[in-house]
């Protein structure tokens, strides 16, 4: 049977996320608790999560997570970024022994910085030089995967139910401003935790719910731009799409939403004038990022959680708001599950963006 | 001298239905009918006849029919009745054989080869009765760097586009080669479906003047009807390097057809040879092309986008890469399958490879050299129905052209004797007695009709396939999959196999 990245896997899911506004810590357990609710909505497959504010000692310097299948690609992987970049610390990822995860790889962790003369030698900006680092290793050291490359962030994952992955992983004793869950239901079998997700290059993670109709119209316009679709999933493109229009393009999350979800041109003739050339101008320009067919996601960046549908609205996504806290599911009862009294809960409209970012 | 030939076609008439009321002689521009005074019955000569129909159309009791001739030569699988027929023609004049409209012969057909996903249980499909489905697309480049106010506002500034209700355009086809009426027909329509049509190398009646907004307006090679006012009238201007029909090879409209409006619109002297010269003899090589790209743009202002046409041939993906780089806006590619008003029959039989195949390397080929954002592609030759739409734009197309299908819904019935000038559709004709048949309320009519029926069963495509926006169908070859293909094929076409 093929593995993932060697055919397209499509996968319906469950999504959630937690934000603290005033950028109070929240603890890891939260969101297992959110997630746990929704178990229907994966299959065992695959479940992860991604929390920003976790590493504040390391919050200068790259936090990369790497899976081994071997201890040779370890050792391969180790001599490439020893070449690329300082270490400032390395170790295993801590884990947690238990009967629902198992064939677990090597998981470790390293924090980073680029190494200045490479850096200088290359003509990149900083993220530039990692991402393409990231490329490399994910895509030409055999038995090697970067799944996580952020600052001050981290993604953990694994083939399991997703409450049995941050048992794993032991996220309560992690505490961040922000987090997201993702519950996986592929049809087919990965049996590869890279598959899994989040989703994440530099800063940005995705967890995201749907089967995208537009996938390859999109990735052969990233492939344009360097980005290797080596696992042929949505929530990848989506990813990319979204490193290129927002660190690449220097578009506004509010603007990438224009292009991702935009609007319908029967919508876009009524606006007024103005707003009518921009948003026909950013659909036009990016008509190739336009992403159609279902989706639900949650894009985490540093900061900040957008959460967007489709623009037809075919998946579900629901807001809740208490106090400092906004929460963010594919439904109701996995933000309940951990805050049963909100102050507001509503369901956005397709095509809306929702961003909440951090009081600075 | 020994006449070699026998008829392909028979005119077959029941004598039992026939009132000898003599509308098919009447109709009949090539006269293969006529009254027989003396047995009181209509008679016909087979061998005038080429296949059009008119008379069967036109018959009040459907006493007519044509039927392929049985008569035939001794069965050879090598020496076939067309290779021999060809060698008697060719003996008796010691002339180039010439055909019209597009390659009939046995090749492979890609789009018929390929099939179209829909979606099933994990992701909805979309009813286009109740939900929107966009067909509107634009061409031209998607180049150029964000640029904002101080304010931080975007400055939505973009290079000159073509703005297309649905992504479908009448091809290139010159007032000569075709009648005023069918211009007519084609130019209303054009603005009617909000799409563009094509003025081809025969300049622009001063009648049409009024369509500029849906005209693309061809600069050939024999620059025919070329001036400032030409180049300014039309919503984008299109360099004809090639023509898929006949790759390598200019044009000739006979002096007899440089009459009246004809010699005006294309500001040549009445009764003068019109020759399109096979290469343009300012365009020797890229660097040339970039030129006149770059004149043609000063002409009018840097307003109009400007698309250049080639065919396709053999290396197609390095001279695309070329022209995306010449400064132009739009590729046009025009496949061997294509028509013509008239090219030589070895030309049309044998030059030149099939759309699919240059349609899909040449999205390929800008893609992997990163400038498929330079020029927006335009594929034709031959698109014959929505489906073949729907495939062309997943393989990479952003829009298409059509011709045959066009003239087809004007009352063609591909009966391939264009060259003759005695097309009794009104279409490929000057002669007004035949022009008049061709009613343009009507034509035009027709013309909105196919578009919009194909407009219907692409956006019932695109629903199935849960796509509501045509942009997202662009290039999306995962929708498509092969079927008895060889690997090769495959590789070439960038899909899949069907159950892979």
């Amino acid at each position: 049977m093929l593995k993932e990245g060697q055919i397209r896997i499509p996968s319906g899911c469950a999504i959630s996320g937690i934000i603290s506004r005033e950028g109070k810590p929240i603890n890891g357990r939260d969101i297992v608790e959110s997630i746990r609710v929704m178990h229907d909505r994966s299959n065992g497959l695959g479940g992860g999560f991604a929390g920003y504010g976790i590493y504040p000692q390391y919050k200068e310097h790259y936090a990369f997570h790497i899976f081994y299948d071997t201890q040779e690609a370890r050792e391969e992987c180790e001599r490439f970024i020893d070449r690329h970049f300082d270490v400032i610390n390395l170790s295993k990822i801590p884990t947690k022994k238990i009967p629902a995860i198992t064939d677990e790889p090597l998981i470790w962790r390293y924090f980073v910085s680029p190494h200045p003369t490479k850096l200088a030698d290359s003509q990149l900006d900083e993220s530039e030089f990692v991402a393409r680092c990231v490329f490399r290793v994910n895509t030409e050291i055999e038995g090697a995967y970067i799944f996580s490359s952020g600052k001050n962030m981290g993604v953990f994952k694994a083939v399991g139910f997703p409450e049995d992955v941050g048992e794993f992983y032991r996220l309560d004793e992690y505490e961040g401003y922000s987090w997201t869950a993702h519950g996986r239901y592929p049809t087919n079998t990965p049996g590869w935790w890279g598959g899994a997700h989040p989703f994440a290059l530099l800063n940005y993670s995705i967890v995201h719910n749907g089967e995208i109709s537009s996938y390859d119209a999109n990735r052969r316009y990233m492939e344009m731009f360097g980005y290797r679709c080596s696992l042929q999933t949505d929530t990848e493109v989506i990813t990319y799409i979204i490193d290129y229009l927002s660190r690449k393009k220097g578009l506004s999350l509010e603007e990438t939403a224009n292009v991702i979800a935009a609007p319908f041109w029967s919508t876009i003739e009524k606006k007024p004038e103005e707003e009518k050339l921009r948003l026909t101008y950013l659909r036009n320009k990016f008509a190739s990022l336009l992403i159609t067919g279902p989706f639900s996601i949650i894009v985490g960046f540093e900061k900040g959680l957008m959460m967007l549908n489709d623009r037809l609205k075919l998946r579900s996504a629901v807001i809740g708001e208490k106090d400092d806290r906004v929460y963010m599911a594919s439904e109701e009862s996995a933000i309940r599950a951990i805050e049963p009294e909100l102050d507001k809960i509503w369901a956005p409209k397709g095509g809306n963006p929702v961003i909440v970012t951090v009081n600075e | 001298m020994i006449n070699y030939l026998y008829p392909d076609y028979e005119i077959v008439r029941d004598p039992s239905k026939c009132i000898a009321c003599r509308v098919c002689e009447r109709q009949c521009a090539n006269e293969a009918h006529s009254f027989d005074e003396e047995a009181g019955c209509m008679v016909a000569d087979s061998s005038r006849c080429v296949n059009c129909h008119r008379c069967v159309s036109l018959c009040p009791t459907r006493a007519l029919k044509i039927v392929k001739s049985d008569h035939t030569f001794k069965q050879n699988a090598n020496w076939t009745g067309d290779r021999i027929t060809e060698i008697y023609k060719q003996a008796s004049t010691g002339g180039v054989l010439l055909s019209s409209m597009g390659n009939p012969n046995a090749f492979p057909i890609y789009f018929d080869k390929i099939l179209i996903n829909a979606s099933q249980v994990t992701n909805p499909s979309i009813d286009p009765l109740r939900e929107p489905m966009e067909t509107k697309t634009f061409l031209g480049k998607k180049t150029g760097e964000i640029r904002r106010d101080e304010k931080g506002r975007i400055l939505p500034y973009t290079e000159p586009q073509i703005e297309l209700s649905v992504p479908i355009m009448f091809s290139a086809m010159s007032y000569g080669s075709i009648s005023y009426n069918a211009h007519e027909s084609l130019a209303r329509a054009a603005q009617e479906l909000g799409i563009l049509y094509n003025t081809g190398e025969g300049g622009l009646h001063e009648d049409f003047r009024q369509y500029g907004a849906n005209t693309i307006v061809q600069v050939a090679s024999g620059r025919f009807g070329v001036y400032k006012d030409y180049l300014e009238a039309g919503a984008a201007i299109e360099i004809k390097m090639g023509q898929g029909a006949k790759p390598g090879i200019g044009g000739h409209l006979p002096g007899t057809k440089i009459v009246g409006d004809i010699s005006k619109t294309r500001m040549i002297p009445e009764g003068s040879d019109a020759i399109s010269p096979a290469p343009h003899h300012d365009i020797y090589s890229i660097e040339d092309l970039r030129q006149l790209v770059f004149s043609l743009k000063e002409a009018s202002e840097y307003k109009k986008p400007v698309i250049v046409k080639i065919a396709a041939v053999h290396n197609v993906a390095a001279i695309a890469s070329g022209v995306a780089r010449s400064g132009a806006d739009i590729i046009a590619i025009d496949g061997f399958r294509g028509g013509t008003g008239a090219a030589p029959t070895r030309i049309r039989d044998n030059v030149g490879i099939p759309i699919e195949l240059a349609l899909a390397s040449v999205d390929s080929r800008l893609r992997e050299e990163g400038i498929r954002d330079n020029v927006s592609i335009v594929v034709g030759g031959s698109i014959r129905s929505s489906a073949d739409v729907v495939k062309a734009i997943a393989l990479g197309a952003d829009a298409v052209y059509i011709a045959t299908a066009a003239l087809l819904s004007l009352g063609c019935h591909l009966c391939r004797s264009c060259q003759s000038g005695k097309c009794n559709w009104g279409i490929a004709t000057q002669r007004p007695e035949l022009v008049k048949r061709l009613n343009p309320d009507i034509g035009s009519q027709r013309l909105v009709n196919l578009v919009t029926a194909w407009k219907h069963e692409i956006m019932e495509m695109m629903g199935g396939m849960g796509i509501n926006s045509i942009e997202a169908l662009k290039g999306n070859r995962l929708m498509l999959r092969g079927i008895g293909l060889n690997e090769k094929e495959l590789e070439i076409l960038g899909i899949k196999h069907a159950g892979e």
